[in-house]
């Protein structure tokens, strides 16, 4: 960088939610024509920090400057006209409008003309290499022309500072090496960016500088070609972390679960899964990687009685009889007590499986409640677990009592899975138990995850991040349009294989 | 033959327009998230305003000037319905109370408050307590000057009075508004995603206000026209009867665009009196007709369930109320 005009500077920034500072203190500056990466865990404030640059909450105390002069960013208009934008993680588009509508909504000062504007979106697109069809309708988008649009729409106004709130997080690899190429031709063109993520290796590969934020607190900013992972992971965690997940082998491992050509229609009437043929094995960990949506959620569902199956098998082989069932026939609760066990974490955390309201007991109690014969409910036993649940996981909690939906994010998982596990169940199915945990807690849930299987459960894991598939699982199955499109082994694998399979378009016949 | 169809289809046409009135205000209050389903309360209110307005001007006023004779009842019955639409938008905007409760009672409300004043209107009245503004519907039923030149083309398609032709004009006014204008993008996004359109930089309630006083405007116009142009002018207690529910079920089977929604009032309307063309119905085999409309609504609402095609959808968040702070 020869240049190092400030774009952004941040002068002892801070903010509270309630009595809880989300961030304190923070001062450093973003320089123009770079590409910065924010990184820190989660609930370190990287997202409540760029919120207050782009208008969507205001600082209690601090101040920002914009090119040198002191701004003050009381909504996202204010920060448009300082030509900042933000992607946020959770699209703000319109399902039933075209890229275009979308890309012009709430543009006051230029007349509604959508031809012209789409001549001005095509010579953005082709400025900078992006693909982008006008008139599709959003509704019908992959989520990586959807955050094409979103990118537009910030190009669009004008922006020339571009924050990003993580997002690779829903990109397959080859879909976000797109993406990264674009970002460094934005930032030839003099463009800032600004990234907001928590993978290290992203971070190494693109970024210019690193800033660390760690629990509110800003830590220090490095050139990137002076960082490495374990330097960064110290910074962002405080201390020295061990990233290993050791994998066994798996220990006689027979089948226990075996499913032909399940065939089942989505909410919509739409084919979600089709002729999708796996088996999962005792003591052994399969991993089930694809894009978001492409039908984990039903598949797991469809296991545990959930979804409704048209045509095909789900065969469970009893581990002590040896005696074969047909899941199909049975009701989740008869599929429960064959020890089949789901603990799914979804979009919203507390969705399925947990209710918010509840303290960590009743919560227990979820799972056991029809064990009792007396009209009274006995609550000794679902207390004597949960107590066990919070000092086995680390559940941060003031006590047992406490409705979850006041924990944090990460130790509710912990009770989720936690409660799922107790039960010493001989199938495990989790879909995506890290979401939104710290690096920490990640590791106790694939900890936890490897003793169910050195236990000869039969672990299924559906995962996001293809580096943690890859150490954890000892087979990957990769799931395209709700088709098995591969299974590959996880110590022979490589990240570029499972991300070719998870796009593979599909025609007749399944794997 | 011909004479009988052609009849039929003017007759189809008059019992259309309060229905278009009635769906077209409906489908804008809708597009912005609105559900209202105090629609047949503020139509019902539209038409006694209307009646009040009149009822002064025709007492205290100059009736040869026929111009004013139009414009007072209108502006009345506009203005009624804008109260009305009111309560509604502040209960639902501002308060964030439920909307189908709030439009309920609203309906409940309106019609009460028609036949309170309906009723007293009519003790003053005197003359065996009906209300007969002849004066005054005379007026609105004022035809186009060449529609009697031009025999049954002009009998059936042009001898409306002027309220016919508005509910056209501003269903085909709000159906490019929606579609080819700024405003109308603005509209459709609060209606679908109210925090997309919040950070994109529009004012979510001034819209949804501004869409739910325009569209309860529009809709009392109904009520209006048939007081008053239908009628003649005179009113009786709940004669209006269960038109203000069809307008609301027109739009559903215009899906929720309101140049559908004139062919859609016109077959309505058809169905609406086809009982009276058929020979040999009794009164109780009539009922039996009268369900046609609602039925038709049922066949549609089941057809574009089953096409699932996005655009055929009810705006996204119909219904709910819009708090911005809400994660």
């Amino acid at each position: 960088m020869s240049e190092k005009a400030p774009a952004i500077q941040l002068r002892g920034i801070s903010k509270h939610f309630g009595k809880v500072a989300a961030i304190s203190d923070v001062s450093f500056t973003v320089n123009r024509g770079e590409i910065l990466s924010v990184l820190g865990e989660n609930g370190s404030g990287k997202t409540t920090l760029m919120n207050m640059i782009s208008g969507i909450y205001f600082p209690d105390s601090g101040q920002i400057s914009v090119e040198g002069k002191e701004v003050s960013i009381r909504s996202p208009k204010d920060a448009f006209d300082l030509n900042i934008g933000m992607i946020h993680q959770h699209f703000k588009l319109i399902d039933v409008f075209s890229a275009a509508e979308n890309i012009v909504l709430g543009i006051a000062d230029e007349q509604y003309d959508l031809k012209a504007a789409k001549d001005k979106i095509r010579s953005t697109c082709d400025k900078y290499g992006f693909v982008i069809e006008a008139d599709k309708k959003v509704y019908q988008m992959s989520v990586s022309e959807k955050q094409t649009v979103e990118i537009v729409k910030v190009l669009y106004r004008g922006a020339s500072i571009l924050i990003l709130d993580e997002p690779t997080a829903v990109l397959t690899p080859q879909e976000t090496r797109q993406l990264f190429k674009v970002l460094r031709n934005m930032r030839d063109d003099g463009k800032t960016v600004i990234i907001i993520t928590h993978k290290l290796h992203e971070v190494l590969e693109l970024s210019d500088r690193v800033a660390v934020l760690r629990k509110g607190e800003y830590i220090g900013t490095i050139e990137t070609s002076q960082a490495n992972e374990s330097i960064l992971t110290e910074m962002m965690v405080g201390k020295k972390v061990v990233l290993n997940i050791e994998r066994s082998e798996p220990e006689n491992p027979e089948d226990r679960l075996i499913v032909e050509n399940i065939n089942c229609l989505g909410r919509d009437g739409r084919r979600i899964l089709s002729e999708v043929s796996f088996c999962a094995r005792s003591g052994e960990i399969l991993g089930i990687a694809g894009i978001s949506g492409s039908g984990q959620r039903e598949l797991l569902e469809a296991i545990a009685g959930l979804q409704k199956v048209e045509s095909g098998k789900i065969v469970y082989i009893n581990p002590q009889t040896g005696g074969i069932d047909n899941l199909r026939d049975k009701t989740p609760v008869q599929i429960r007590a064959l020890g089949v066990r789901l603990s799914f974490v979804p979009e919203d955390r507390l969705g399925m499986g947990l209710v918010g309201s509840m303290d960590i007991i009743d919560n227990m109690m979820l799972r056991s409640y029809k064990k009792g014969k007396s009209v009274f409910l006995q609550k000794k036993e679902p207390r004597n677990l949960a107590q066990r649940i919070i000092n086995e996981l680390e559940v941060v909690t003031p006590d047992v009592k406490t409705p979850v939906s006041r924990l944090s994010g990460g130790n509710v998982q912990k009770v989720l899975v936690g409660r799922e596990i107790s039960s010493s169940p001989t199938v495990l199915m989790a879909a995506y138990p890290v979401r939104g945990l710290d690096i920490n807690s990640s590791y106790i849930i694939y900890n936890l995850l490897n003793r169910q299987k050195k236990n000869g459960v039969a672990v299924i894991f559906v995962g996001e991040d293809l580096d943690v598939l890859i150490e954890l699982c000892d087979r990957i199955m990769v799931i395209s349009s709700g088709r098995i499109s591969g299974i590959l082994d996880g110590r022979t694998s490589s990240k570029e294989d499972i991300g070719l399979l998870m796009t593979k378009e599909q025609r007749g016949g399944a794997v | 033959m011909i004479t009988l169809i052609a009849s039929f289809v003017k007759q189809a046409i008059i019992q259309g327009i309060p229905l278009l009135y009635g769906s077209t205000g409906e489908i804008i209050t809708e597009k912005s998230g609105n559900l209202n389903l105090g629609i047949p309360g503020v139509m019902y209110i539209g038409g006694i305003s209307g009646v009040i307005g009149a009822y002064f001007y025709e007492s205290y006023g100059d009736t040869s000037n026929g111009f004013l004779c139009v414009l007072v009842p209108f502006l009345s019955s506009v203005l009624g319905s804008l109260i009305m639409s009111l309560i509604y938008s502040f209960l639902t905007i501002t308060l964030r109370a439920n909307q189908n409760v709030t439009g309920l009672a609203l309906t409940t409300f309106g019609v009460g408050v028609g036949n309170f004043f309906g009723g007293s209107l009519s003790s003053i009245f005197g003359e065996g307590g009906q209300i007969a503004l002849n004066t005054t519907g005379n007026y609105f039923k004022q035809t186009l000057p060449f529609a009697d030149n031009l025999g049954l083309i002009g009998d059936t398609f042009f001898s409306f009075g002027f309220l016919a032709y508005l509910s056209f004009a501003i269903s085909l006014f709000a159906s490019y508004v929606l579609g080819r204008t700024r405003i109308g993008l603005n509209l459709k996004a609060v209606g679908e995603n109210p925090a997309t359109a919040d950070a994109a930089g529009i004012n979510v309630t001034l819209y949804k206000y501004l869409a739910t006083c325009i569209g309860g405007g529009i809709a009392g116009l109904g009520g209006l026209y048939f007081i008053m142009d239908y009628i003649g002018g005179a009113w009786t207690n709940n004669g209006f009867g269960d038109r203000g529910w069809l307008a609301i079920a027109l739009v559903i089977f215009a899906i929720w665009k309101p140049k559908y929604s004139i062919f859609g009032s016109i077959l309505f309307g058809g169905l609406y009196i086809v009982y009276l063309y058929i020979p040999g119905l009794m009164r109780n085999t009539q009922e039996i007709f009268k369900v046609f409309p609602y039925m038709v609504t049922i066949l549609v609402l089941i057809l574009t369930s089953i096409r699932k095609k996005r655009e055929h959808q009810p705006p996204a968040s119909l219904g709910l109320p819009y708090f911005r702070e809400e994660r």
